[in-house]
């Protein structure tokens, strides 16, 4: 808020009298993330000196090679990515199958089905979880990157976000396509997906981050470390090298660097897409 | 353009008599379904058929191994005299009722010292946000080290001002708090960008209106700002408690439930019943019972937001 009234004061800064409030509050929230960055790169001599030093005296490589070096952990991260690619491409295709089906056509059903759907996102995990549990189970899933998969595939969010975004796209656009001789998949491939990409990235990004950051499903249905996402193989390593922090907070910033890069890329969408069913309710 | 004005014109049914051949035999409806399947399946068989699989199951007694046996009520009947469970309730409202007042109103507070444009603004509000979409495990392992009684930064700090170094995650009395410092380090920033996009939402005619009524800073916020953000409080209050109250990772990751049992919370100690002790019924009917506590209050709230839209809000 700008106060209107306000006369304007003599400078006694060269700058906003604010900064002085917003770079503590600042370094607060950067504070441990600066912390995380510069143990990465210490020995672990270094981190356990006293009083601490904050910045490393070179850059030192110990962590990341313990940390590469270590027979699994490269795995972890193919695993998550693996996982969080297809995620990602399923929520895509079959989201926007589906949100295209309920915005566009019309079949007995549909009004049911979509309320089934609301229904989901309403039921917590934890009462799932048990049941989802057995399912993978006798799908022959558990402990396999399958069982990490499936559940996710296609995600309530994916399907009503492109239903949304559909609904406020003209139909001339396509039936102008099947004028011209498009089948009807055909023009939602050619016409209407390429108009979709603000909804696309939306959803690939919200869906990379949730299934890249998830613990808890993995931890219940991986149970041999060699299928071990990156989320879970960082819990179990920290328990298991306790003495070797440098180690322990770069695998962590590895953890940590796709997600912030996905983050800062998009930071505008993915802001906007996050507020906007806040503050439209 | 001028198929595009012909196509205005054309019904809908049209193209249909005109379909390519693959599409003949199989009308619109046959499409459809045929595009919702893959969702229907995924969402339905692992959303709708695991919850009635969940209710039957705290039904009964079972291990998951063995075959279960029917004890109808049981269960949820041990479940209200489990000193355990009633301990991890507890911790969990402890955690929310700490949780969510502070997370609503260091956002709002943030988002009102955020709201201006000076230089750098975007910088410190990326800051402020880009703890949360940190995961958890992150999260815990960060804070593992950094409270670490030992070797962390934390008591080195302390140590600076002469304070003697504390137990932090090793002392049952502040672990929970702990959580709640570091659920709020990386909550607080959704809480912002929501409240920033409300903020921004709000017709300056209105603030500079008030101005003019001679309307100073906190008459304006009390009487202008914070009724229009209304609903987005409410909205955030419901967010954030259902977050709280499904609190899991971080808690899995930096303590386990401990010290002494004093950070178990709901679904802490349902993941322990199923798939530590293998009491898997038990452990259904605890996740039903934190199930109601949500559904409860997702209904309070739609029935409250009712009552808001019959009052008119912009004259």
């Amino acid at each position: 808020m700008t106060t209107v009234q306000g006369a304007r004061r003599r400078r006694w800064l060269p700058f906003s009298p604010w900064h002085l409030v917003l770079v503590p509050v600042a370094l607060l929230f950067a504070l441990p993330l600066a912390w995380l960055v510069m143990s990465s790169f210490m020995t672990n001599a270094q981190i356990n000196k006293f009083p601490p030093t904050i910045i490393p005296d070179s850059l030192h490589l110990d962590g990341y090679r313990y940390v590469l070096n270590n027979a699994l952990f490269p795995r972890w991260f193919l695993n998550s990515s693996i996982v969080a690619l297809v995620v990602v491409v399923g929520n895509l295709v079959f989201g926007v199958l589906a949100g295209y089906a309920f915005a566009r056509l019309r079949f007995g059903g549909s009004k049911t089905m979509l309320t089934l759907m609301l229904g989901t996102l309403v039921i917590p995990f934890q009462i799932t979880m048990i049941p989802t549990f057995l399912i993978m189970k006798k799908l022959g899933l558990i402990d396999t990157l399958g069982a990490l998969i499936v559940p996710s595939l296609v995600t309530p969010f994916a399907v009503f976000l492109f239903r949304q975004f559909f609904l406020s796209l003209p139909r001339e656009i396509e039936e102008a396509a099947w004028i011209d001789g498009c089948s009807r998949l055909k023009a939602l491939w050619l016409v209407v997906v390429p108009l979709a990409r603000p909804a696309l990235g939306t959803v690939a990004v919200l869906t990379f981050l949730t299934t890249w950051n998830d613990l808890a499903w993995p931890l219940i249905a991986i149970n041999n470390d060699h299928n071990y996402t990156l989320q879970l193989g960082l819990a179990t390593f920290q328990g298991q090298h306790r003495t070797q922090w440098s180690a322990v907070m770069a695998g962590n910033l590895i953890a940590v660097v796709p997600v912030l890069v996905a983050f800062l890329a998009t930071q505008r969408t993915f802001i906007q897409s996050l507020t906007s069913s806040a503050v439209k309710g | 353009m001028g198929i595009k004005l012909r196509a205005a014109v054309v019904d809908r049914e049209a193209p249909s008599r005109r379909r390519p051949h693959a599409r003949r035999s199989f009308g619109e409806a046959g499409t459809a379904w045929a595009y919702i399947l893959p969702a229907c399946v995924v969402i339905l068989g692992l959303g709708i058929l695991p919850m009635a699989w969940s209710l039957i199951l705290s039904l009964q007694r079972s291990d998951l191994i063995t075959p279960a046996e029917w004890v109808g009520l049981q269960n949820y009947d041990l479940l209200s005299h489990d000193p355990a469970f009633r301990a991890a309730v507890g911790h969990t409202l402890i955690y929310t009722a700490l949780f969510v007042p502070l997370s609503i109103v260091g956002g709002l507070g943030l988002a009102l010292l955020l709201n201006r444009k000076i230089r750098l603004i975007g910088v410190y509000r990326t800051l402020v946000f880009v703890p949360f979409v940190i995961s958890a495990t992150a999260q815990g392992v960060l804070f593992s080290f950094i409270f670490d009684s030992h070797f962390g930064l934390a008591n080195a700090v302390l140590n600076w001002f002469d304070i003697p170094p504390q137990g932090f995650f090793a002392d049952k009395n502040q672990a929970l708090y702990l959580l709640v410092l570091i659920g709020l380090w990386s909550g607080v920033g959704f809480c912002v960008v929501v409240y920033l996009a409300g903020l921004q939402d709000i017709q300056s005619e209105l603030v500079e209106a008030a101005a003019l009524d001679g309307a100073g800073r906190w008459a304006t916020f009390r009487y202008v700002v914070w009724p229009a953000l209304r609903p987005i409080t409410v909205f955030l209050v419901v967010w954030e408690t259902l977050q709280a109250l499904q609190v899991f990772d971080l808690v899995f990751v930096t303590t386990r439930g401990g010290p002494l049992e004093s950070t178990t919370v709901v679904v802490f100690y349902v993941w322990q019943q199923a798939f530590e002790f293998f009491n898997a019924g038990y452990a259904a009917a605890a996740a039903y019972v934190l199930a109601f506590g949500l559904l409860l209050l997702s209904i309070g709230v739609r029935f409250a937001r009712r009552r808001d839209h019959e009052v008119v809000r912009r004259p």
